[in-house]
């Protein structure tokens, strides 16, 4: 039997933080560019 | 090769954006029509030809998900997004060759043949790992990776053609934009692959994993069952009826007001596409994510009935109504998207969790079949229409009305889901048992 490890988990916010800012700042540009175009649809 | 499994305190929140990685990548294949014009003039090609690299992916999109599934839930969601990066960059990479050298069938090779499996493998690589990470929220989850396949075409289209437009749009300036994918989408999905991991199994009091328990169906059983053909009709119905709009979305708004006090210009009916393109995306992760409060037999009677009855509304107020014909059409589309998120949690709700993956995988065939039907039905009715006289509103009538059919025949096989008969279950304690028993038994 191991004896429990008193080392707590680390911290994953920070790649948490990275991991959804790695796909959400280029889905974000498609959204701008589509909402851009969507816009025509009210003032072509 | 072992799946990863996950360190004590990782995060369930890591898993979506591996998943968004891989599905916002190879959504970029529903913006090829971006590369079309440059290869036609750069390659004197015809449009059928120049479209022939995305129809063969999507083909081996739907061939590589049902045939490779079993080996997806066999190996892990590491191996399967690493299997999606190589064959997926590699296409590109392979097109890049066949556009410098003036090769065509390379490009369609590389970018149809060898990307298409990228996709089907990448396509169903992180279905079966969310819903084990999210039991509690599976359509939510599965909804966000479905979602990024939608969001792919939003970023790449933009991409792309602001490609072509700074190298160029002959044949060297096609081959550099294409390396280019090949390495910016290599590297983009290594995040998936480097952070994908699946749950910890929880370990009984006697120091074992515990068994699957509840319904769990193998996916080699689950193809026996009536309830995955109800589930494949249901798909290609509802596919079939958003492609019904898709397909004509710019045509079909431009010639319905045509004779109105207010057409449609050309921009216009983009935007009119990309207002649809918003709703697809909004349905997949909205309507997914609904399906786990009302239940996913009641969000497909939305589906399936309240789009029939857009369908009527559309066909009813003909030219009389623009607000209400977009909205119908925002409506419809929205379900379109919903209908392709919801469907893995719907498959873990019949089937368990135990081979998901590879029952998706198989069911996706659907979406090959009325990727093919929807279209053929469409244009066959609009172009016949249009022969016999007819104008306006007129040129889609038919069409319509037999989408609203459509729609009927999904709506009464998802009344016929029943939960899956009891012979049907896999029990792996048992089956491994019995496998071994028998397998004593040869070599005796």
């Amino acid at each position: 039997m191991t004896p429990p490890s008193s080392s707590s988990p680390p911290d994953r916010r920070p790649l948490i933080a990275f991991a959804w800012l790695w796909v959400l700042i280029p889905l974000g540009y498609g959204i701008y560019e589509l909402v851009r175009k969507a816009t025509q649809l009210f003032t072509g | 090769m072992t799946p990863p499994i996950a360190p004590p305190g990782w995060s369930r929140w890591l898993v979506p954006p591996a998943a968004l990685s891989v599905h916002l990548s190879i959504g970029q294949a529903y913006a090829w029509s971006v590369f079309k014009p440059p290869l036609e003039s750069a390659l004197d090609l015809t449009g059928t030809q120049s479209a022939l690299p995305f129809q063969l992916g999507i083909v081996m999109l739907g061939l590589s998900a049902a045939f490779g599934g079993t080996l997806v839930e066999r190996n892990g969601p590491r191996w399967a997004m690493t299997v999606a990066l190589i064959c997926f960059s590699s296409g590109f990479l392979l097109a890049s060759l066949g556009a410098a050298t003036e090769q065509y069938w390379l490009i369609v090779f590389g970018y149809g043949f060898v990307g298409g499996v990228g996709l089907g493998i990448g396509y169903i690589s992180p279905v079966s790992t969310l819903i084990k990470w999210f039991p509690d929220r599976p359509g939510m989850a599965t909804g966000i990776a479905i979602m990024g396949f939608g969001g792919g075409a939003l970023i790449a289209s933009p991409w792309s053609a602001q490609m072509i437009e700074s190298f160029g749009a002959d044949s060297g300036g096609i081959a550099l934009a294409f390396l280019v994918h090949g390495l910016t989408y290599a590297v983009f999905m290594s995040l998936g692959v480097l952070l994908v991991r699946v749950p910890r199994p929880k370990e009984t009091a006697d120091g074992k994993p515990p068994e699957l328990t509840g319904v769990q169906v193998s996916a080699q059983q689950a193809i026996r069952t009536p309830q995955f053909w109800c589930l494949w009709v249901v798909l290609c119905m509802n596919v079939t009826a958003g492609i019904g709009i898709l397909e004509k979305a710019a045509p079909m708004i431009t010639d319905f007001f045509a004779d109105t006090s207010t057409p449609v210009s050309v921009s216009a009916a983009a935007g009119f596409v990309a207002l649809l393109s918003a709703a697809n995306m909004a349905g997949r992760i909205g309507w997914s994510s609904t399906s786990d409060l009302i239940g996913r037999k009641n969000i497909y009677r939305l589906y399936l009935g309240a789009g029939a009855v857009m369908y009527l509304l559309i066909v009813a107020f003909g030219d009389s109504s623009k607000p209400l014909f977009i909205l119908c059409a925002l409506v419809i589309l929205s379900f379109y998207g919903g209908g392709f998120a919801t469907i893995p949690a719907y498959l873990k709700d019949l089937f368990g969790t135990y081979q998901v993956g590879a029952i998706h995988g198989r069911l996706l065939t659907a979406w090959s079949t009325a990727g093919v039907l929807g279209p053929l039905i469409v244009n066959w009715v609009a172009d016949s229409q249009e022969s016999a006289g007819r104008s306006g509103p007129g040129l889609y009538g038919l069409s319509l009305t037999i989408m609203i059919g459509l729609l009927i025949v999904g709506f009464v096989a998802n009344e016929l889901v029943r939960p899956v008969d009891p012979r049907h279950h896999h029990i792996p304690a048992q089956r491994k048992a019995s496998d071994d028993s028998s397998v004593e038994q040869q070599s005796a």
